[in-house]
C-alpha cells in the first residue's frame, strides 16, 4: 500500500471481532495506518443492519453507520463456532497484533478463544474486549443498549427539562465511548509490547467511559453531596447550604439558538466577554442599564438569582434581535464566550473544518458514488491522515486473505463454505 | 510486579483546564512523570470554579482542577517574566513531551511553540489541542468546550423536538478529545523509538466532537436529512424511553429491539390484556402507537423503584438501566467492583474521589498514588531535583517572584 512510511500503525495487524459495541476500535486503529480485518460471520455483521442507510435502502450493504465505522478495513467470513473456523482463526492470530472482540463476557473462552488461550499461540497478542460493564462483576452479564448504558453512566440524568424526564443525546454514544477508550487502552498495552514483547488482555466498560465524560458531576457530589439535573436552558450550579443558582446559557436568536455565558467573576476571558457583549448592545441602545456594571464583582456563590435573572434578561432582549451568523461573527471579533447551536448542515457548510482539509471523499465504485466522511481530528505533522479504503463489502477479502495470504486452494474454499465455515 | 508502561517517559505539562490535562493524566497513570507549569498570577479555570471542598472557595481546594492532575508533579512559574521562560526551555529539553491547550498563540508569544521547542530538544513530541486546531478561519475561536459541543452540533440534538435545544452541562467534546490525542500520541511514541523523530500532532476539539456524531453527518450529507432532537425516542426502536419509577425524581431506561425481548418483557409485568392488542403485539404496531405504548409502560415502572424495575428486566433478558444520578454512581455495586473510583488524601481538599481509566490491563495495572498538586506544591522537588538548580538559584527566583507564590485574584475566590 502507498504512504505506508507515513503510517504510524502500518505493518501491525488488528483481528476485529466486533459487532456495533466495538467497532470503532478498530476504526481508530485503522485511522493509524492498522491493517485492520474485520472477522464476520457468514451472512455479515448483523451491526450492517443498523440505520441510517445510503439513500434510505435498508441493506446490509449500505449502513452508512457501518461505513463509517468500518472505514480502512478488509472484511473476511469466519464462523467461530465450527472447528475449521476455530483453527483458520488461531492461524491468523499467530502473525496478528491485536484481537478486539464485543461477545457477551464468556463467550470467547466458550469458544476456547478466550486470552489464556490467544496468549499461549501468540505471546505478544493485545486481546481488546468491549462490553457494556466489563467482563467481570454483578453487572457483566446485563444487557445494555445505547439509552440503558448513558443511563447508568449518569449521563442522561444531567440532560432535560425540568418538566419532563431526563433524556439522552438523540445519537448513540455510549458504544462510542467504549470504543474510543478501548483503542486508548489498547494503544497503551501497544506501547509496553514494544518494550517488552508482551501482550496482554484490555478489559473496557463503555459504562465507565460514560462516568469519565461526564466533567465534573461525579466531583460536585463528592464535594458537596449535590446529584447535578439538567435544567432546561440553564445551568443549576450547587450552592454551599441553599438552591441552585440558575444561570441562563442558551438564548433563542433571529434564526435558531445561540450558547452563551454571560458571567464575570475571576476569569478575565469571563470578564471581557461581557463587556464586549454589553458594549455591543449599548451600541444598538440595548441593555443600557448594564453599561459599566462591575462583572469582575461577580460571586457564584453569593450573587442573588433575581440579579442574574435581570442580567441575563437583557442580554437575551439583544440576542434575539441578531442571526447566528451576526453573533457569531461577533464573538470571533471581540473575543464573547458565545457559539452558535449548530446543525448538521451548518457544520458540514463551515469554512472552518473545509479550510483544515477535515472532509475526506472516499470512493464507493460499487454504488458509482462517491461518500465525504468526516476526515481525523489530529493533523500530525510528519504522518498525514489517509483513508485506507471504503468499509467492505461482506467477505470482500475472503481470496486475498484464505487463498493468497493463509495458502487454502479453491477446493478447500469450496469445502469450507459449503460447511457454513466462510 | 511488571515495570510500569510508561515509566521514564516525561512530559512538561503546559496545558489547562478541561480537555488538555486530562492527556497527560494517562500517562501518568501508567508511570510518566509529568510536571505540570502553572503560575498564581493567573490561576486555571478550574482552580477558581469549583466544586470546592464545603463549598469553601479556595484556589487548592476545587475538585474540578484535582480530577484531571492527579498522579502528576505541580509548579508555579510566570512565563511572563524572562527568567521563567528560560526554566521553562530547560524543562522543554528534559522532556520527552510538551503538552499545549493554550489559546492559539499563546505558547508563541512565549518563545514556547513546536517550531521553538524542536530548536531546544529536536526529537521533541509537541500537542497542540484548541476548539478549532491551529488553522483555518475559525482558529481563534476561544473558549471552553461548551463552545466546542456547539459549534460541533450536539445541543441541537439535546432535548425534544417541541421545546429549544438544551445545553451540555458536561462539554462533552472536552472529555473525549483527549483520547483521541492519547492513541495518536503513543503511536508517535512508538515512531520516535524507532526513528528517533520527533513530532507536532495539532487536535481540533470541535472536529472530535463532529467524529462522534459521524452517522448523522453522512445522513445529512448522503440523504440531506438534517437531524433533530426526539426526547427520548429512536428512528428504529419501540419502546424506547425513560420510564418514572417510585421515588422523588427516579426514573428508568427501557429498550426493547426485539420480538423476543418484548415477550420477555410482557411476562414481566405480568402479560395484561392491552399487551395482547394487535397495536403493540408487533415492532411496527408499538412504532406506531408509541404515545399509548409509553403511557402503559409508565403506569408499570411507576409501582417500583428503578433498581427493581431494572433488575427484573434484565434477569429475563431485557436492556434496561437504572438512571443513575451522581450519587448513586458512588454506590453502583459494578463501579465498585472496576475499582472506578480511588480515594486518595489532598494536601487541602482531604480524602477525596479520582476516576480511573475505562479499561483495566491484566498485566500493567494502573498505578493511582499521588493526589493532585496544590499549586506550586512541587516547586521544591521539579526545581532542584528534576532540573538541578542550586538553593540559592531557587532562592533567587522565589525572590523575583519568578516562581509565584501569591495570586493576585480577588480574595473572595481564591479563600486567603
Amino acid at each position: 500500500m502507498a504512504g505506508e512510511e507515513n503510517s504510524l500503525l502500518a505493518g501491525y495487524r488488528v483481528l476485529d471481532l466486533t459487532d456495533e459495541k466495538g467497532q470503532l476500535c478498530g476504526k481508530l486503529l485503522g485511522d493509524l495506518g492498522a491493517d485492520v480485518i474485520k472477522v464476520e460471520p457468514p451472512g455479515g455483521d448483523p451491526a450492517r443492519n443498523t440505520g441510517p442507510f445510503y439513500k434510505e435502502i435498508p441493506n446490509p450493504e449500505k449502513s452508512l453507520f457501518w461505513f463509517y465505522t468500518n472505514l480502512h478495513k478488509r472484511s473476511i467470513t469466519l464462523n467461530l463456532e465450527t472447528s475449521d473456523g476455530k483453527e483458520i482463526f488461531r492461524r491468523l492470530v499467530k502473525s496478528a497484533h491485536f484481537v478486539v472482540e464485543s461477545f457477551e463476557p464468556g463467550y470467547m473462552e466458550s469458544l476456547g478463544l478466550d486470552y489464556a488461550e490467544l496468549e499461549k499461540i501468540n505471546p505478544g497478542i493485545i486481546m481488546t474486549s468491549i462490553t457494556p460493564f466489563g467482563q467481570t462483576g454483578p453487572y457483566a452479564h446485563y444487557r445494555a443498549t445505547d439509552i440503558v448504558g448513558v443511563a447508568m453512566g449518569g449521563m442522561v440524568y444531567i440532560y432535560g427539562e425540568m418538566d419532563r424526564p431526563p433524556n439522552r443525546l438523540s445519537c448513540p454514544q455510549f458504544y462510542f465511548l467504549g470504543g474510543l477508550h478501548g483503542a486508548t487502552g489498547s494503544m497503551v498495552a501497544h506501547y509496553y509490547r514494544e518494550l517488552t514483547g508482551e501482550g496482554q488482555h484490555v478489559d473496557v466498560s463503555c459504562q465507565q467511559a460514560v462516568v469519565l465524560s461526564l466533567m465534573i458531576v461525579a466531583e460536585i457530589w463528592d464535594m458537596l453531596k449535590y446529584s447535578y439535573r439538567g435544567m432546561g436552558p440553564f445551568y443549576a450550579g450547587a450552592r454551599p447550604g441553599g438552591l441552585p443558582l440558575f444561570s441562563q446559557v442558551i438564548y433563542p436568536c433571529k434564526d435558531g439558538h445561540v450558547f452563551l455565558l454571560v458571567t464575570g467573576a475571576s476569569q478575565a476571558g469571563m470578564v471581557s466577554s461581557s463587556r464586549a457583549l454589553v458594549e455591543m448592545a449599548n451600541r444598538e441602545g440595548m441593555a443600557l442599564e448594564l453599561k459599566d456594571y462591575p462583572w469582575q464583582t461577580i460571586d457564584a456563590a453569593t450573587i442573588s438569582q433575581e440579579e442574574l435573572t435581570r442580567l441575563t434578561d437583557a442580554i437575551a432582549g439583544f440576542i434575539k434581535t441578531k442571526t447566528k451568523a451576526e453573533l457569531s461573527s461577533l464573538a470571533l471579533e471581540k473575543g464573547i464566550l458565545l457559539a452558535p447551536l449548530t446543525t448538521v448542515k451548518d457544520v458540514v457548510e463551515s469554512p472552518q473544518f473545509a479550510a483544515r482539509g477535515f472532509w475526506q471523499e472516499v470512493e464507493h465504485p460499487e454504488l458509482g458514488a462517491a461518500i465525504t466522511y468526516p476526515g481525523y481530528p489530529i493533523k500530525m505533522s510528519e504522518a498525514p491522515y489517509r483513508v485506507q479504503r471504503r468499509a467492505p463489502l461482506i467477505g470482500e477479502h475472503n481470496q486475498e486473505i484464505y487463498e493468497e495470504e493463509l495458502g487454502f486452494s479453491r477446493e478447500q474454499l469450496g469445502i469450507l463454505k459449503n460447511g457454513g465455515v466462510i | 510486579m511488571s515495570r510500569q508502561v510508561f515509566a521514564g517517559l516525561k512530559v512538561a505539562d503546559f496545558s489547562w483546564v478541561g480537555a488538555g490535562p486530562q492527556i497527560a493524566r494517562e500517562l501518568a497513570y501508567y508511570g510518566a512523570t509529568v510536571v505540570r507549569i502553572e503560575c498564581h498570577r493567573w490561576p486555571e479555570t478550574t482552580r477558581t470554579a469549583g466544586p470546592f471542598k464545603d463549598g469553601i472557595t479556595g484556589i487548592n481546594r476545587s475538585a474540578f482542577t484535582a480530577a484531571y492532575n492527579v498522579n502528576k508533579y505541580g509548579i508555579s512559574l510566570d512565563l511572563n517574566m524572562s527568567k521563567g521562560r528560560e526554566i521553562a526551555r530547560k524543562l522543554v529539553q528534559w522532556a520527552d513531551i510538551v503538552s499545549d491547550s493554550m489559546s492559539v498563540g499563546a505558547m508563541a508569544k512565549w518563545g514556547l511553540d513546536y517550531k521553538s521547542c524542536r530548536k531546544i530538544k529536536p526529537e521533541i513530541i509537541y500537542f497542540s489541542t484548541t476548539q478549532m486546531g491551529q488553522h483555518g478561519p475559525h482558529n481563534k475561536v476561544k473558549g471552553y468546550g461548551f463552545i466546542g459541543v456547539s459549534y460541533a452540533g450536539y445541543s441541537h440534538l439535546n432535548g425534544w423536538p417541541d421545546r429549544d435545544p438544551l445545553p451540555l452541562f458536561n462539554n462533552y467534546s472536552d472529555f473525549i478529545s483527549p483520547y483521541y490525542l492519547i492513541t495518536a500520541l503513543i503511536a508517535a511514541l512508538i515512531r520516535k523509538r524507532k526513528t528517533g523523530k520527533g513530532m507536532y500532532l495539532d487536535q481540533s476539539q470541535v472536529e472530535v466532537g463532529i467524529s462522534f456524531l459521524a452517522p448523522l453527518m453522512l445522513d445529512y450529507i448522503v440523504n440531506g436529512r438534517v437531524a433533530c432532537r426526539m426526547g427520548n425516542r429512536d428512528p428504529y426502536v419501540a419502546p424506547h424511553g425513560i420510564f418514572p419509577c417510585s421515588g422523588t425524581d427516579c426514573w428508568v431506561a427501557i429498550a426493547i429491539t426485539n420480538d423476543q425481548e418484548w415477550q420477555s418483557f410482557c411476562s414481566v409485568i405480568g402479560n395484561p390484556d392491552w399487551t395482547k392488542d394487535p397495536g403493540f403485539s408487533t415492532m411496527l404496531g408499538r412504532k406506531g402507537n408509541e404515545d399509548d405504548l409509553e403511557k402503559f409502560i409508565g403506569e408499570w415502572t411507576s409501582n417500583y423503584t428503578a433498581d427493581q424495575v431494572m433488575t427484573m428486566l434484565q434477569e429475563a433478558g431485557v436492556p434496561a438501566g437504572v438512571v443513575q444520578k451522581a450519587g448513586d454512581l458512588f454506590n453502583d455495586p459494578q463501579l465498585k467492583h472496576r475499582e472506578h473510583f480511588r480515594f486518595l488524601e489532598h494536601k487541602e481538599i482531604g480524602v477525596h474521589a479520582y476516576q480511573s481509566p475505562a479499561y483495566r490491563l491484566s498485566k500493567t495495572p494502573c498505578s493511582i498514588a499521588k493526589a493532585a498538586p496544590c499549586l506550586g506544591e512541587d516547586n521544591e522537588y521539579v526545581y532542584k531535583e528534576i532540573l538541578g538548580l542550586s538553593d540559592d538559584e531557587v532562592a533567587d527566583l522565589l525572590i523575583e517572584g519568578v516562581i509565584t507564590t501569591d495570586t493576585d485574584i480577588p480574595e473572595v475566590l481564591c479563600g486567603k
